[in-house]
């Protein structure tokens, strides 16, 4: 099957960022290659600082890539320039780790839906306005929660909201940056059957980037291991978690909270 | 084993500008033994800052506390002066907070930053400050201590300015050690050796510590005891391999089904499965009901739990449930 996006050596490099520096170059991607099947979810792991904000944000075209390509139906969309961006930009559509400060606190929660659709549209206040409440019945919030601003829902329903909001242009690609790691293990929970829920129901296709090696495993059909910029490891769960080869991995595996083994939880080891 | 914290039926509640009460600490009794490894587990709204800030008696203005004791080697927090508290807060007990970039001093190298703890207790003079610094710097940056002492924070690393808030609250040799979600910002391997300083403070020196969060994997194989908070209350308290594996609480149970299940090799037919959930929403603290708190997503409730709140159960090896279910 045709990949829904394929990357291929994608390069990123900052200047440091000192005034008077020295022009010393932070290599922050370095030769990343990989493709995502549609429909399906690639997890991307790694510590702080080996990237993973920088690819994602790279693929959703708001950062440019130094060198490389990014392929998405058919176009290498790393060349494109701001114009022939607004066509593709609704479909890659990004979920932030905190929700408290990637929704606008002024709004009210069916504001913030129908924000990208009044961009983006040129629909009837109507018809927006019906869309905006079908996408959060879809999320599972009630009406009700329509006129709430961002600031008076718990942290599930904001993020939520923040899916709710990511799905109103019918993207094809969501790039869920760290999107579970800020909530309480029931609502993560949640908020994970939401999201298998949604790729079911609109094929969507996921980039899940996460430092949760057990979330990335239960989510992911593969999962990609980035260090210091470089995708080090890349396969299906079980043989990455189950036999890692690159140190980095083994680090991450490491790290892994020692699983808890409870009487009561089906398949326990 | 000699307890050096006795929270005896502790009652906190906020009130609103109007002067509604709202509780958001349900009669809580707990002890923290000496040197041991208290893990706190509850969701965000189930109380466990305000119970760490009642603890040393920082809860803001509209916060009181409403009845209860808190015992701290003897000495009754609740009823200390200011001048006595002042020798127990970051002297005896000291508080480690959630963000450590919040907790420092955006201006002043770190150093300097720990230096003003010893200042501000037992350590007046200049030399013996110095030493100490250093002693403590030494024992978390082993391999840096010099470069550390003279950054800012902004010049440090997310694991590295948690060690600093470590070396704050250790500094004048604490008893015992509140660590709020210490790791919650911290990447898995940051976070593990994060985990490690603690563990190595209880084992080694003998330092109590009550670290409380929201993730139950990071207690397993860590503490010694784990105690539940659901809504302000003590769901079940034991010792953690009780209480992660076998536990008995409802909530408990529900809590720990809704982790992605373990990895071992076994999980690829489970893959892309729906994780149980726990029905509802959690509880709204101003919401006042009559019976046990967990109620209304309780599987197993029947109709007594309606009416009247559940008391704690104390089981066999110091496993306690506040549960009819068990005969509370």
């Amino acid at each position: 099957m045709q990949p829904l996006i394929r990357v291929e050596s994608l390069r990123k490099h900052y200047r440091d960022g000192r005034v008077l520096g020295s022009g010393h170059i932070v290599s922050a991607l370095n030769d990343v290659s990989f493709s995502i099947a549609p429909g399906s979810t690639l997890a991307l792991v790694g510590e702080s600082g080996s990237g993973k904000s920088t690819l994602a944000l790279c693929l959703a075209c708001l950062e440019r890539p130094t060198s490389g390509r990014i392929w998405f139906g058919g176009r290498n969309i790393a060349g494109l320039d701001e114009k022939q961006l607004r066509a593709v930009r609704p479909q890659i559509q990004l979920v932030f780790q905190d929700p408290a400060s990637s929704l606008n606190p002024r709004l009210t929660a069916l504001e913030i839906i129908m924000e990208p659709l009044l961009l983006q549209q040129s629909w009837s206040r109507c018809k927006t306005q019906e869309r905006g409440f079908a996408l959060l019945k879809r999320v599972g919030l009630s009406p009700e929660m329509a006129s709430r601003r961002a600031g008076e829902v718990s942290g599930g329903q904001r993020q939520r909201l923040a899916i709710a909001r990511a799905l109103s242009l019918e993207p094809r690609l969501l790039i869920l940056d760290e999107a579970l790691s800020a909530l309480d293990c029931s609502v993560q929970a949640q908020i994970a059957n939401l999201l298998l829920e949604l790729q079911s129901s609109f094929a969507l296709t996921y980039l899940f980037i996460t430092h949760d090696l057990a979330m990335a495993a239960h989510l992911a059909e593969e999962i990609a291991v980035l260090s210091r910029g470089q995708i080090v490891e890349q396969g299906i769960p079980e043989k990455l978690l189950g036999s890692p080869e690159h140190e980095a991995t083994r680090c991450l595996v490491a790290a892994m909270p020692r699983s808890i083994a409870t009487s009561h939880t089906p398949g326990a080891c | 084993m000699e307890s050096v914290l006795e929270v005896r039926n502790l009652r906190v509640a906020y009130f609103s500008r109007a002067g509604v009460a709202s509780s958001a600490i349900v009669d809580v009794s707990f002890d923290v033994r000496r040197g041991e490894i208290l893990g706190v587990l509850g969701e965000s709204g189930s109380g466990k800052s305000t119970l760490a800030a009642s603890l040393l008696r920082l809860l803001p203005a509209n916060g009181k506390i409403q009845q209860g004791s808190i015992l701290f080697e003897g000495r009754d927090v609740l009823q200390a002066g200011p001048r006595e508290l002042e020798s127990i807060r970051g002297r005896r007990i000291a508080l480690i907070n959630q963000e450590p970039l919040v907790a420092l001093h955006p201006t002043m190298c770190v150093g300097d930053q720990v230096s003003e703890v010893l200042a501000a207790h037992e350590y007046p003079d200049k030399k013996g400050r110095r030493e100490r610094l250093q002693q403590v710097l030494a024992g978390l940056f082993p391999a840096e201590t010099e470069r550390i002492a003279s950054s800012y924070p902004h010049q440090l690393s997310g694991g590295q300015r948690q060690r600093v808030l470590i070396a704050q609250a250790i500094a004048c040799d604490p008893c015992l050690v509140i660590a709020d979600e210490p790791t919650a910002s911290l990447d898995p391997t940051t976070q593990r050796e994060i985990l490690s300083v603690f563990e190595n403070l209880s084992r080694r020196f003998g330092v109590a510590i009550v670290l409380i969060t929201h993730n139950p994997s990071l207690l397993a194989g860590l503490a010694d005891r784990v105690l539940v908070l659901y809504a302000g209350s003590v769901a079940e308290i034991g010792p953690t391999e009780r209480v992660l594996s076998h536990s008995l609480h409802p909530y408990t149970r529900a809590l720990l089904r809704c982790l992605p299940p373990p990895l071992c090799g076994a999980n690829a037919a489970n893959r892309k499965t729906k994780l149980p959930v726990i029905a509802g929403d959690a509880h709204n603290i101003g919401s006042l009901s009559l019976g046990c708190r967990f109620e209304p997503r309780c599987e197993d409730r029947f109709e007594l739990c309606r009416t009247r709140e559940p008391v704690a159960v104390s089981l066999a090896d110091g496993h306690v449930v506040s549960c009819f279910k068990f005969g509370g």
